[in-house]
């Protein structure tokens, strides 16, 4: 068989073999509406309740303070949306930051819009935000920060801690939520200790199926539903459950937890070997983003200057290793990443950037098979470039 | 990744005609920004007002180095009136077509090659003034 190396886990995960095998029942066996009062109905209802219990827990939540979404971009828009509406007798200013996923981005744009105030915290070159900055934007008006924990693309891990403090002393209500689709599973989660009114989880990004996601609301936070319909459930999200997609997200939660430092130390062994050699095999290079501990687990993200990103996304994809970049030439938009624009990497190396997002799957012999394909693309797509000829003539 | 190649540009892709340097070159030019993501250098060896040999360099996409290799295949042997003519279509079908949102890398394709052409042309133009 032909080698494959999966590291594209910041977009979508396996699926763990054993969240497939619980999810099968609740297709052919147990397939009553969770509503419904009978035997099947109250299996469904039951099993939506432990899957909430087990993500609760995991977070140091109530299961009811679990509700669940078609996924992390339903989850951040009821987030932030549903927040916004719900208090803008208060106020109608937001503040999130330049580099937070799409499925935010796009929502304060619409808010803006609807007359909705929203600032933009800065990151510095490594991606994290500036707490002093955060205090200077506070206003009487704020209603809501918004701001993700780990990056999609870059690894940064924000102080949400602190961010949490400053926001819980303030002598208004400010709501806080945070994105934490990057960092389920792979960082600690403590809805308590981090003072969080709201936070996005995703399944599919924790080896549970696409389609289901989930939003960690605390009691009393006062926040309106986006979608509207028959209420099954939950008064937040109408409509009927995803009954198996819930219970494979509550099992792949499970397992991740069961055994989280050793799953988390694998990755970061992998991380920082794959890091170190590629930064040992190929010059002039960059990589993105901080290193160490205030690094996500599974993040390494380098440009490779003079090339550009799809060419080498796809001769890695030609040799059976999947990634992806933050090219604009692969993107619909033609822009290069905002994420790599808000750090200061200019257009022509962001061109240039591939993420390496790793998995506990992942294995040792995934890093070296990498790291003996990526040097030959690299210097491949280097013969052909005009930028590195001229860059050997002047030196 | 979004965008979907077919086989051709595929094969032009992986293996691309005509990349490298020529040492001897009439001419060669610079069309592109990498600031876009995308630029080409072209080198052509012109001979009794036919493209002799041509090569190209790419700092760019997939869909930019097979237009090139595509472009400089079509452009090998004929006149330069002729080879003037090659549009940013004729490349496209000679790709089996290309996703409409890299139609670009067709047109900075057979821009670089006009450009060279004109070039060329300019030179040879200036030097006839001299004699």
């Amino acid at each position: 068989m032909k080698k494959m190396v999966y590291m594209d886990n910041e977009r979508s995960t396996m699926v763990a073999k054993e969240v497939i095998d619980v999810m099968i029942s609740y297709f052919d066996k147990y397939y009553g509406h969770p509503a419904s009062i009978h035997g099947l109905g109250e299996q469904a209802h039951d099993a939506i309740d432990e899957s909430a219990e087990t993500i609760a827990h995991s977070i140091n939540a109530k299961y009811n303070e679990i509700v669940f979404t078609s996924g992390g971009t339903e989850a951040n828009d009821l987030a932030i949306r549903g927040i916004a509406y719900a208090n803008k007798d208060k106020g109608k200013h937001i503040i999130t930051s330049k580099i937070e996923h799409p499925s935010i981005m796009r929502i304060t744009e619409q808010l803006s819009k609807q007359g909705f105030e929203i600032d933009y915290l800065n990151v510095d070159e490594k991606g994290f935000i500036n707490i002093e900055q955060l205090k200077q934007l506070i206003r009487d008006e704020t209603i809501l920060v918004s701001i993700m924990h780990a990056n999609h693309e870059i690894g940064a891990i924000q102080p949400i801690k602190e961010i949490g403090e400053l926001l819980k002393d303030q002598k208004h209500k400010i709501h806080f939520h945070v994105d934490g689709q990057a960092s389920y599973t792979r960082l600690p989660i403590d809805v308590q200790e981090f003072n969080l009114d709201a936070l996005t989880l995703s399944a599919h990004k924790i080896h549970g199926p696409k389609g289901i996601g989930a939003i960690y609301s605390r009691e009393k936070t006062k926040i309106d539903p986006i979608l509207l319909g028959y209420v099954s459930l939950s008064r937040l999200r109408p409509g009927t459950e995803n009954v198996p997609g819930i219970v494979g997200f509550g099992k792949a939660a499970e397992i991740a937890f069961k055994n989280f430092s050793e799953y988390v130390t694998h990755m970061k062994n992998l991380r920082d070997e794959l890091l170190e050699g590629i930064e040992n095999a190929i010059p002039e290079i960059l990589l993105h983003g901080p290193r160490g501990d205030k690094r996500s687990p599974s993040n390494v993200n380098f440009s490779f200057k003079y090339i550009e990103g799809e060419a080498i996304m796809m001769y890695l994809n030609m040799n059976g290793v999947y990634v992806s970049t933050g090219s604009a030439c692969a993107s619909r938009k033609l822009e290069p990443s905002h994420v790599l624009s808000a750090i200061g990497i200019p257009p022509e190396i962001a061109h240039g950037s591939i993420l390496f997002a790793l998995s506990r799957y992942n294995k040792k012999e995934d890093v070296d098979y990498v790291l003996e394909v990526l040097p030959r693309v690299v210097n491949q797509l280097r013969n052909m470039s005009p930028l590195w000829h001229k860059m050997q003539e002047r030196s | 990744m979004g965008i979907r190649y077919n086989k051709k540009v595929m094969e032009h892709f992986m293996n691309p005609k005509n990349v490298g340097t020529l040492e001897d070159a009439d001419t060669v030019i610079e069309e592109g920004n990498p600031v876009c993501g995308d630029m080409l250098r072209m080198y052509l060896k012109i001979e009794e007002g036919k493209i002799k040999d041509i090569k190209f360099l790419s700092f760019g996409c997939a869909a930019n180095i097979a237009t090139a290799s595509v472009i400089t295949e079509l452009a090998k042997g004929r006149t330069l009136e002729e080879a003037k003519k090659i549009t940013m279509k004729e490349v496209a079908e000679n790709l089996d077509n290309l996703p409409r949102i890299k139609m670009h890398c067709a047109a900075l394709a057979a821009k670089a090659l006009q450009k060279a052409i004109e070039e060329y042309r300019e030179s040879e133009e200036a030097k006839e003034d001299k004699e």
